[in-house]
């Protein structure tokens, strides 16, 4: 059970003197159960990688498989794919379309043709994942607040318990607050249900936090593939592509260089006081 | 999808055309669209042909970019070649049954409509190809200046052209990518009866109004932020001005049409 994107290509406007190539010959395996950060700039090509992992775009060059067929062979059902890889978009709140909150979730497992008692136990098991309690079902999705609708947003994708969940910058314009509560259920999500996540952000903090392993594109190409800690070892390199390393790795690296006893490869904050402390006892 | 529609579409390259005052395109277009009802015989046509072909060439737009627009009216094209091929009434009959009737009459009728109907789409997206929207509203807005004597609200309305202009691309994209959200969540477009299909525009449409509602008091609030009021003592960071290319214009305009004149009333 896994995604395989095998040399993919993707060309924008061929044929047009506006030609983009937004992906070139990108090979990947997505592994089950994986927790994994995209990160890059913006025109780096990873909102369009992703909306090839559900078949949204088909790729120029190049083939996917899933779970070992590809997704472009005939016979081969889109429905069914895209029930399993659940994709939100960045700003999904912008796809509520429904009168109340309940209904709208249910949209993705109507399509799915499930019974009506499904459809609504999956609705309501997708709100509570979210945080959104009962007393919101009755709720038009256009009184919430900002972070609400997105949790509703987000619901709407989980009702279809896809396998593989991506998502497209689920922080963008949210408070510290709200940032933290909905990556904090994500990750909730991949531990409790196994899911495999793709979470796509420029954060590197929020990326160094809570993923297994980080895929940096650029210009089309995945340029760095591994866990943060690796990736992370090439702070000046990803500096050259306009990213940066977590601001905790750049503190570490300077107190390395001032002759402090710590380990270069640290990437989240906890990991940082740990072993600054472990440094000031050794010294004493 | 929506994106091979090329009526309307501005094509980025660098020609004389491109440069051109969008008045001078504008009264262009309208002198060769008078002049395609003026045309009703072989050498008419064939002189208005090599006169697009050459504005075609000087304007650096490959012809197939062209071709591709025509694409949208095809169905347009082929009900009018129809209705004149098969109910021209004439002389000189062919087939006939029932109520339709093929002369020769009519085939030289539908192939003329023809002909006039491709000329005229490709004449005029060939100045919305070679003129931004923004000049093209900024021309309409100067050549049309004197009604405002008239009390009409020039102004306002080219206002109105250039914001509803410049939205058309934002929307795309916007429909774009909520139709792709919407199918990321199973939605289905493409199959089940009319009804089915209308119904299965409620997810895009309710959205995309949204949207369209929000904008619209964002972008008022922008306007009225940097205390835009109408066009009353309003100036332009770049006037129009006609240059030399433009009179230049203007007399091969007239020659062609002094030419279109002449060969109706003497043939």
């Amino acid at each position: 059970m896994a995604i395989e994107l095998k040399d993919v290509s993707y060309v924008y406007g061929a044929g047009t003197p506006m030609e983009v190539r937004a992906l070139d010959h990108v090979s990947l395996t997505i592994p089950d159960g994986q927790f994994i950060g995209l990160i890059g700039h913006t025109g780096s090509g990873k909102s369009t990688l992703i909306q090839h992992l559900n078949g949204l775009i088909k790729a120029t060059e190049g083939d996917i498989l899933y779970n070992g067929r590809s997704i472009y062979a005939e016979g081969f059902s889109m429905k069914e794919l895209r029930s399993k890889v659940g994709l939100v978009f960045q700003y999904p709140e912008h796809q509520l379309f429904e009168t109340d909150v309940f209904t709208d979730v249910c949209f993705g497992p109507k399509n799915l043709g499930l019974d009506k008692e499904e459809i609504q136990a999956r609705a309501r098991e997708a709100l509570e994942l979210v945080g959104m309690d009962a007393s919101y079902d009755e709720a038009s999705p256009f009184e919430l607040s900002g972070g609400q609708k997105r949790r509703v947003a987000i619901a709407g994708v989980l009702a279809m318990k896809p396998e593989v969940l991506i998502l497209d910058e689920p922080t963008a314009g949210l408070d510290p607050k709200g940032r933290d509560e909905i990556l904090d259920q994500v990750a909730l999500l991949h531990k409790e249900r196994g899911n495999t996540v793709v979470l796509v952000s420029h954060s590197m903090e929020d990326v160094a936090k809570y993923v297994d392993r980080i895929i940096v594109m650029n210009h089309g190409r995945a340029v760095f593939d591994g866990t943060p800690k690796e990736v992370f070892r090439h702070y000046k390199e990803l500096e050259q592509i306009g990213l940066a390393a977590p601001q905790v790795t750049y503190i570490v690296h300077r107190l390395k260089e001032q002759g402090f006893p710590i380990d270069g490869d640290i990437t989240t904050v906890e990991e940082a006081r740990r072993a600054i402390l472990e440094g000031i006892r050794n010294r004493k | 999808m929506i994106r091979d529609i090329t009526i309307g579409q501005y094509y980025q390259t660098e020609s004389v055309l491109h440069r051109l005052d969008p008045r001078t395109k504008l009264m262009g277009t309208l002198v060769f669209i008078i002049s395609m009802f003026l045309a009703d015989t072989w050498i008419g046509y064939a002189l208005s042909a090599v006169y697009l072909a050459a504005i075609i060439r000087l304007s650096h737009v490959p012809v197939s970019f062209i071709v591709r627009g025509l694409k949208a009216v095809m169905i347009l094209l082929l009900i009018s070649v129809g209705f004149n091929l098969f109910l021209t009434n004439g002389e000189h009959e062919i087939i006939s049954f029932w109520i339709f009737h093929i002369t020769w009459e009519g085939i030289r009728q539908a192939f003329f409509m023809a002909i006039r109907l491709i000329f005229l789409i490709m004449g005029s997206s060939l100045m919305t190809l070679t003129t931004t929207p923004n000049q093209l509203t900024d021309g309409l807005e100067t050549g049309l200046g004197w009604m405002k004597k008239l009390h009409v609200p020039v102004h306002e309305i080219s206002m109105m052209m250039s914001i509803a202009l410049r939205f058309i691309p934002i929307l795309v994209d916007e429909t774009d990518k909520i139709m792709k959200a919407q199918m990321a969540r199973g939605a289905d477009f493409e199959s089940g009866n009319l009804i089915e299909r209308a119904k299965s525009l409620v997810p895009i449409l309710v959205p995309l109004f949204i949207s369209s509602f929000r904008r619209a008091t964002d972008l008022a609030m922008a306007m009225e932020a940097r205390c835009y009021h109408g066009g009353e003592n309003r100036t332009r960071m770049k006037p129009l001005r006609y240059e030399n290319r433009d009179r230049l214009a203007y007399l091969v305009m007239a020659f062609y049409m002094a030419a279109m004149i002449a060969l109706r009333s003497l043939l």
